[in-house]
């Protein structure tokens, strides 16, 4: 049998692309935080760039910064060509942020920058260090009860599969905080930029006026 | 998915447009100039282009910002979001065809980064072209679109010049409708396009769809006083409410005298986007209708006039009715 069999009749992955057999584990890890990639399960896309781990040119962009992440500061090492949608998935853990196209052209990473929505997968993330980032994740109260769009969301059954929902949370909390008591077509217009495969939009625009109607002034995410 | 994360490349940030120049000079055909990115991150992330150093244009806070001038006019910061356009009330009480136009770019979130340099200098949308096929604009000796199977029906009626691919900015109507001048900084210094001007055809350099050349920076798009306050209409149509490019669009500025029921068109400026490789001036129209009364019948006889000499492809025939439709309902409507 070949000599990387464990008894259990299959090979174990082999990881040469990235470290030699004699490396151990804490020595692997090291090795990928060093060369800019992340060791989470879809960190492959960031190491297959090309990206040395050296410092860039003299001039272009400091690699390690902190990010204002739903309140809290997080120190991240993020490469010159590193979306905010690869940033807070596989660098920062918060995958409640998807990823549908990558293009900017289904709005399920929509996130907030300064209160603004925005596609975090067409934003370098060194184009938003300065700013404040609010994720799905940064939406609930400190004791984990819902934002109301979130309670809402579920009262009126918005989501069916769930996967553009984040997106549309984001879309829908940044209108009723510029605009509390929005009309229908409003909320239509605010979540235009949010598609939805499983044709749920009739049960997202309920839900938005249902949060809106609650009456609640909603705290600035 | 792995096609998805952009090639490698150096990031520069600079806070003045003195740097981003140097920064472009030094760099050459290897530097890019990014805007609010939602252009270029597509050629990246299909790894079609790929520039090894990439000059962040949005910290220059001198590029931002809508002023209103001395001498009447207003002037817009080339890295001015497209929703701050949407909703500045400069630009709203004095020339509302830029702001409808602007509301009607692509996306709530792509409005909120977009900026109005990077919509009026933004690359043809030809599929072909965006696939990455070795075509007449990507510097090859081919069109793909120009064919009778390519599946043309977004391209031009006119101006085919080996490329059939159009202007696909909504704005860039509007700001010829307004006869807007566009400050350009380069190696030479400053020097001031008018926006008729800014846009090139293939016939001059089928690689371009503007005057923009590589350590060129758009940095302002000035509108004239002349305008302010006119008679406006701007309409587009796409497949799609929202995302999609335009099929057609249209922008008209008018100076209008008479009472209401009986007013007369005195003065008439008239841009159709997205059927020629340019915002297209409808220079025919603006001759008819000039001096005429602003009624049905005027507006029917331009739209005849607007379409006249159209040459369409093999699936872009239903943009002379619709663009003969636009033209009528722009006089007739203002």
């Amino acid at each position: 049998m070949a000599d990387n069999t464990t008894g259990r009749g299959y090979p174990e992955p082999r990881f040469d692309s990235f470290v030699s057999k004699a490396t151990s584990r804490r020595q692997f890890i090291k090795g990928v935080i060093f060369s800019g990639a992340a060791v989470s399960g879809g960190g492959y896309l960031l190491s297959i760039a090309g990206c040395s781990g050296q410092q860039g040119s003299a001039g272009g962009v400091e690699r390690l910064l902190t990010l204002s992440v739903n309140g809290q500061m997080r120190p991240v090492d993020v490469l010159p060509n590193e979306t905010l949608a690869m940033t807070l998935r596989y660098k920062l853990g918060l995958t409640g942020t998807k990823l549908g196209c990558d293009r900017g052209e289904c709005g399920a990473c929509t996130v907030l920058v300064d209160g603004v929505t925005n596609y975090s997968c067409s934003t370098l993330t060194h184009a938003v260090r300065g700013r404040a980032i609010t994720t799905i994740e940064g939406l609930e109260g400190p004791n984990g009860e819902l934002h109301v769009v979130q309670q809402a969301m579920i009262d009126e059954l918005g989501p069916q599969c769930g996967f553009c929902t984040p997106g549309q949370i984001m879309s829908a909390v940044a209108l009723l905080n510029e605009k509390p008591k929005p009309t229908r077509d409003e909320v239509r217009h605010a979540l235009s930029g949010n598609l939805c495969r499983c044709g749920a939009y009739d049960h997202y625009l309920n839900a938005v006026m249902r949060a809106a109607e609650t009456g609640e002034r909603v705290s600035q995410a | 998915m792995s096609r998805d994360m952009m090639s490698a490349f150096e990031l520069y940030q600079p806070d003045t447009v003195e740097g981003a120049v140097e920064l472009l000079g030094r760099f050459g055909a290897e530097g890019w100039a990014l805007a609010g990115g939602n252009d270029s991150f597509d050629w990246f992330k299909d790894r079609v282009k790929r520039p090894k150093y990439v000059v962040d244009l949005g910290g220059i806070a001198a590029l931002k910002g809508v002023r209103e001038t001395a001498d009447g006019g207003v002037e817009i910061g080339a890295l001015t979001t497209l929703t701050e356009i949407e909703r500045s009330s400069v630009i709203q009480n004095r020339y509302k065809v830029l702001a409808e136009a602007a509301r009607r770019v692509a996306s709530p979130q792509i409005r909120n980064s977009g900026t109005i340099g990077g919509n009026v200098s933004q690359d043809a949308r030809c599929w072909y072209y965006r696939y990455g096929v070795d075509c007449y604009r990507a510097g090859g000796n081919t069109c793909y679109a120009d064919t009778p199977e390519g599946q043309n029906r977004e391209h031009c009626l006119w101006g085919a010049d080996r490329c059939v691919a159009v202007s696909p900015s909504d704005t860039a109507p509007a700001l010829v409708a307004l006869d807007a001048t566009m400050v350009v900084v380069g190696p030479g210094g400053q020097r001031e396009v008018k926006a008729e001007e800014f846009f090139i055809g293939p016939n001059i350099d089928i690689e371009r769809m503007t005057v923009l050349e590589d350590g060129d920076v758009l940095t302002a798009i000035k509108l004239p006083a002349e305008w302010s306050g006119a008679r406006f209409y701007f309409e587009k149509v796409a497949d799609r409410n929202t995302w999609d490019f335009p099929l057609v669009n249209i922008a008209a500025a008018m100076k209008v005298s008479g009472a209401a029921g009986a007013e007369t068109v005195d003065q008439i400026r008239i841009v159709a986007g997205a059927v020629q490789c340019v915002p297209r001036r409808l220079t025919v129209v603006e001759e008819v209708v000039r001096g005429q009364a602003k009624t049905a019948d005027t507006a029917s006889l331009a739209g005849q006039s607007a379409v006249r000499g159209a040459t369409p492809l093999n699936f872009n025939h239903f943009k002379i009715p619709l663009l003969q439709n636009l033209v009528m309902r722009a006089i007739r409507d203002a």
